[in-house]
């Protein structure tokens, strides 16, 4: 994989919230065409990365390069032009609640392109129908359940046809089959779409179809402890925090406390 | 043998929870008999020097042949025990407990955990004013900042190039204007009236109860009118708007707008700010028209004067140039109740409570500034003779 461009290199960067530091020396390279994986319990920071990548979070120290660029050495507009190239899917959805879902998909084509109205709403009636959400056109956000939340806004975060997508935990609060059905809509929409996909994720099912590339952050160092696939973590990562996320065990054995409710 | 038990079997029924602890060789036997429930029987305490002399290294063993059902009180009370024991350097074998019960124990601590401190500020009191100084500084520098994008987006919304959408405008201008007539009237009319009735008893004294109108007419004009709608349209619309913007900012909205690159102040702060920025002068006219009203009202049941002459004593007696005051104030009203509103939103933090914290300090800083505001007008029509 080291032959193909490199979209994002991420150079020992620090993140805090005032004097807590949420995770550093964190590097790592996007390559084109790969499906990145950020792991790591929760709290360990993995959205925060995400929120500092897509321009939400200046970082403390460290650089994020972008074509060469220095991403927050640049003023606003040139940080606005260059997540032009990104689409964000944020953890539920984040659609915009005055808009009905078509509204939320056609916003970002009004803004930045010349388009004339009805070709706009065939390219959202397109992007709605890739997530098969086109019937929901003209329902507003609290009319529809978080699954088709979650969907339409990643018919949202198409919609500029992106080169780089950032997923926020896309599995989180779904039930199995629907992660499992969102896990191939994206793969589907990697090969269609020629993105390159960066995901935060602690589901395990979801990281191990898709991802071929990622780090590991830990909570308790403020370190990412571990580069690589999650299938290769999984099955060659001698680490204890990684194997024991990887293969979900705790010190705590998981029945006791359901046991214990029977007799209380 | 020394024989310690906490309660005395007698008074109690057979199922009532009792336990007493013996030294044996092996170290101490603690046992344990009756029904054990913190809901319907009483909790039981251990004593911390309950304990009987041990040696280090000896064992604490339990008999519960005689335990018959048992919650959590139990295994508070085994938990204490476990502490106990602990301190004492006994080593603690439950095995004789119920299985579900030991695997409870399992999982809480031998030893007491200290409460984890919360995180101290323990900068001194000069850092303190250095750093509310900056943040004050800081804080207007980005308000002037977001009134500058604002002012930018309504130049381009004039020219026909703006991120607005007319739809929210319209919306936000029927909540802000229409939607707000009726506390308006009420509240406009009951000063007019208040007015006209406590001057009319103070007039009375010098038997210029004619100039009730011009009390009124005045007063209104160039200031009640304009600060009690400016102060009801701070806690309806200013804290509407703080609250709305932080629940986006929890949905993370604003985040994504961000990250689209939609420009915040095109797009969420124009139509807020404009709506309110057209409604309120018209609201404090009608406003003070209501005023007016009330204090006629009053003052036909209260004096002797024909209606069209209370109207044309009023128009006689107040100055158009009154009304322009209090028209140009509540321009000036509306903009910084939006704006504050606003601003609060964009701040506020993600949770729940943050949204009414929001609200909250939407509507304080409004009515507070609005106040302040008004007193900057006053010195400065002073100044210049107005």
């Amino acid at each position: 994989m080291s032959d193909q461009e490199t979209l994002i290199s991420v150079r020992d960067l620090q993140l805090s919230f005032g004097p807590k530091i949420i995770q550093q020396k964190v590097s790592f390279d996007l390559k084109k065409g790969s499906i990145f994986a950020v792991m790591g319990g929760s709290g360990c920071g993995k959205s925060t990365l995400l929120r500092s990548i897509v321009g939400l979070l200046r970082p403390t120290e460290g650089q994020i390069m972008v074509g060469g660029d220095d991403y927050w050495a640049q003023d606003d507009a040139r940080r606005t032009a260059i997540n032009r190239r990104y689409g964000v899917l944020f953890q539920n959805g984040a659609l915009w609640s005055s808009m009905t879902v078509g509204e939320n998909v056609a916003l970002p084509l009004e803004m930045f392109t010349d388009l004339k109205p009805d070709a706009i709403e065939q390219l959202v009636r397109l992007k709605l129908g890739l997530v098969g959400m086109e019937h929901a056109i003209d329902l507003f956000p609290f009319e529809i359940s978080g699954g088709m939340r979650k969907r339409a806004g990643l018919a949202r975060a198409i919609a500029l046809e992106p080169d780089i997508l950032f997923f926020d935990e896309p599995s989180a609060g779904l039930d199995p089959i629907t992660s499992a059905r969102l896990d191939d809509l994206i793969l589907t929409l990697r090969d269609g779409l020629g993105a390159t996909i960066v995901i935060v994720s602690h589901e395990l099912p979801s990281l191990f179809t898709i991802a071929d590339d990622g780090i590991f952050l830990d909570a308790v160092t403020h370190r990412p402890i571990a580069h690589g696939s999650p299938r290769e973590l999984h099955d060659n990562c001698t680490i204890p925090e990684v194997t024991a996320f990887m293969h979900r065990s705790a010190s705590i054995p998981s029945q006791t406390e359901q046991k214990a409710e029977q007799h209380v | 043998m020394t024989q310690n038990s906490s309660t005395s079997l007698s008074t109690k029924t057979a199922s009532s929870p009792s336990w007493s602890v013996e030294s044996t060789a092996a170290g101490v036997c603690l046992t344990i008999k009756g029904k054990w429930t913190a809901l319907t029987g009483e909790a039981m305490l251990f004593p911390q020097d309950a304990l009987p002399p041990a040696k280090a290294g000896q064992t604490l063993t339990f008999d519960a042949n005689g335990l018959d059902g048992w919650d959590s009180s139990f295994i508070t009370f085994v938990w204490n025990v476990k502490r106990a024991a602990g301190q004492a350097s006994l080593s603690f074998d439950s095995q004789a407990l119920p299985a579900s019960a030991q695997r409870l124990l399992a999982l809480l601590p031998e030893k007491t955990e200290k409460p984890a401190p919360h995180q101290e500020n323990k900068e001194g009191i000069l850092a303190h004013i250095g750093g509310a100084t900056l943040n004050t500084l800081q804080e207007i520098g980005t308000v002037s900042s977001l009134a500058l994008q604002v002012v930018k987006g309504a130049v381009q919304a004039v020219r026909g190039k703006s991120s607005m959408r007319l739809k929210d405008l319209l919306v936000d201008i029927w909540n802000a204007g229409p939607s707000a007539l009726l506390i308006v009237s009420v509240v406009n009319f009951l000063v007019g009236a208040i007015l006209a009735f406590v001057g009319l008893l103070e007039l009375r004294k010098f038997a210029a109860e004619i100039y009730v109108t011009n009390l009124v007419g005045i007063a209104s004009a160039r200031e009640i009118s304009a600060i009690m709608t400016a102060i009801i349209m701070a806690g309806r619309t200013g804290g509407a708007y703080a609250a709305r913007i932080s629940t986006m900012q929890g949905n993370e909205e604003i985040d994504a707008l961000q990250v689209t690159g939609i420009p915040l102040a095109g797009y969420i702060l124009l139509p807020s700010i404009l709506s309110l920025v057209i409604m309120m002068p018209f609201l404090y006219l009608y406003g003070t028209m209501v005023a007016i009203f009330g204090g006629f009202v009053v003052s036909m049941s209260m004096m002797d004067l024909s209606p069209i002459g209370y109207w044309l004593s009023t128009f006689d007696g107040v100055d158009l140039s009154q009304f322009a005051f209090g028209f140009v104030k509540s321009l000036f009203f509306a903009g910084f109740i939006a704006l504050a509103a606003c601003r609060v939103g964009l701040k506020a933090g993600r949770s729940a409570a943050d949204v009414g914290i929001a609200a909250t300090r939407a509507v304080v800083i409004g009515i507070v500034g609005v106040i302040a505001l008004d007193a900057v007008f006053a010195i400065i029509a002073n100044a210049a003779g107005i």
